[in-house]
């Protein structure tokens, strides 16, 4: 009885959760523009998608975008994990309060700050202040992926090397970022992720000339969503499930990308 | 060269990225057009339609949190308990859906209850009564539910994977009932978990704008909308900055109570 139970609960969540995606899917493949008619299945859908200029556009956007920001968030976030270790410990925790604002704040607030301050400083609105927000937005997650794991490398190993004779560079090229690079990992594939899926900061901080793949469906959706945006949600759904497949049998063996999986859905 | 240095550019970040900005929106919400110092951004959220926003808000944010966490708990008691193939695995079904886009997300909600669309076909067919779910408010608790659903999953879980087993069953050894277990085992064990949980749903809901405004019709006001409108349409930067810190500090006195929350929950098992 309990059983039945229980199974029917997860079966009821897991059909609240996958029906609108499934069915955004399943009308990608309807011929007809109409969301009311079945007229018979195409890929039509699929053909305009990959012809239509501003979605295209809007696809290298999101990721040239999220890919610059990560690799500079997590070079900077690196550096100051280390930097912040080696400060007072007063110091250091008015740093991180500081940090964890980006964190704890709403995503409006930091958007329109971030807006604010772009426009007083004089700064045309575009491409560039996009990534400069998503930079500010992930570094506070490198941070707390790597900061951890430093901390429980400790300083010994690096002193060791330097007392072999390595020079500091070397030392920390060769001795510390080999043992912390589960946490560079994790650091740049969240803010990758949080950089994919930002709507709200993107919104306030690109202007009017450029699009993300998110304020690009928002836009369309205000004025009326079109088949090609379902052909799309299949496109991004069927990529996921496969790229996260992949990542959650590999953490098999490993738990590191376990942990990413947790520290992502934590926010 | 000191350790210390690496930390520099992080800290020019930090100033220019976090401190100024902030700055920024307490200097706008501070002064009117001309620069002048003035408080009238801030008490503005006592003008009816702002102050409805905001309640509005509240009150569609409690209830999309209260009812993620009644789905959510079940769930997590559930999954713990299950041996439905890998532990692993059985998590990463349920939070999934979190990685596809929000936006899109959002977007299929409205698609399914479009007038005409998808949910009152399924009712006509099964003779029942058409439903008008969009454009209302129902509609955007609906989505606010379903976009951080799994934010209240994974805490809860984490939490409750935590708990030790064996402290459960000496629970039962002990002569504990199952609600005796429920009631004084995980539900006090899993505190940190529901109030982190609690902070996720409740603040991205708070603040939202773009589910009351895919799934409102823009017909639904919540404080988010305001806010943006005063910054997008209105171009109303100061009043726009003005009812930003009002709800800032909404969410700042939300999460301390749930700090408090969580130390209790954690004094209490002691």
């Amino acid at each position: 009885m309990k059983k039945i139970f229980t199974s029917v609960y997860l079966i009821l969540i897991l059909l609240f959760l996958y029906l609108p995606i499934l069915t955004l899917m399943v009308f990608s493949f309807n011929e007809s523009k109409s969301m009311f008619r079945w007229t018979g299945v195409s890929l039509k859908w699929y053909r305009e998608m990959f012809r239509d200029s501003q979605m295209l556009s809007a696809i290298f956007n999101t990721f040239s975008i999220a890919l610059v920001s990560a690799a500079v968030a997590t070079v900077i976030g690196t550096l100051a994990s280390i930097g912040i270790l080696a400060m007072r410990k007063k110091t250091q925790n008015f740093i991180m309060g500081l940090n964890n604002i980006p964190l704890l704040n709403a995503d409006i607030v930091t958007g329109i700050s971030l807006m604010l301050t772009f426009i007083a400083f004089g700064f045309y609105l575009n491409w560039g202040t996009v990534l400069l927000a998503h930079i500010t937005f992930s570094i506070p997650y490198v941070i707390l992926s790597v900061m951890p794991k430093l901390k429980q490398v400790g300083p010994a190993s690096y002193e060791a090397a330097q007392d072999l004779g390595a020079s500091p560079a070397y030392a920390f090229w060769r001795v510390v970022i080999p043992e912390i690079r589960s946490g560079i990992v994790t650091g740049f594939l969240l803010s990758f992720t949080m950089s994919v899926d930002d709507f709200v900061v993107t919104h306030f901080t690109r202007g009017a000339g450029i699009n993300t793949i998110s304020t690009l469906i928002y836009s369309q959706v205000k004025v009326g969503i079109r088949p090609t945006l379902f052909a799309l949600s299949t496109v991004i759904f069927v990529i996921v499930l496969i790229v996260l497949t992949i990542a959650n049998v590999a953490s098999d063996r490993g738990a590191e990308e376990d942990d990413f999986f947790y520290e992502v859905a934590q926010g | 060269m000191s350790k210390k240095y690496c930390a520099v550019p992080f800290l020019v970040w930090l100033a220019a990225g976090t401190v100024i900005p902030f700055a920024m929106i307490l200097y706008y919400g501070l002064t009117d057009r001309t620069g002048a110092f003035t408080l009238n951004n801030i008490l503005a959220i006592f003008q009816p339609i702002h102050g409805q926003a905001l309640g509005l808000s509240l009150l569609l944010a409690l209830i999309s949190t209260v009812i993620c966490l009644l789905l959510a708990f079940p769930l997590a008691m559930i999954l713990k308990d299950s041996n439905l193939g890998r532990r692993g695995f059985i998590i990463f079904i349920f939070i999934l859906p979190m990685w596809m886009n929000f936006l899109l997300r959002t977007m299929a909600w409205q698609v399914i209850l479009e007038k005409g669309g998808i949910f009152n076909t399924v009712l006509a067919h099964l003779h029942l009564p058409a439903l008008t779910i969009i454009n209302t408010p129902a509609a955007v608790v609906l989505g606010m539910v379903y976009d951080f659903l799994p934010f209240m999953v994974l805490p809860i879980y984490n939490a409750m994977m935590k708990i030790d087993d064996s402290i459960v069953e000496a629970a039962y050894d002990l002569g504990a009932g199952k609600s005796t277990v429920l009631r004084r085992i995980l539900l006090p064990m899993s505190i940190p978990g529901i109030a982190s949980g609690i902070t996720m749903v409740f603040v991205p809901s708070l603040t939202t704008f773009v589910i009351s405004n895919i799934l409102g019709g823009g017909k639904i006001y919540l404080i988010g909308n305001i806010i943006e409108q005063e910054f997008t349409t209105s171009a109303n930067w100061n009043l726009g900055s003005g009812l930003s810190l009002v709800m800032m500090l909404f969410i700042i006195v939300s999460m301390a109570a749930l700090n408090a929350l969580d130390k209790n929950g954690e004094g209490n098992f002691i």
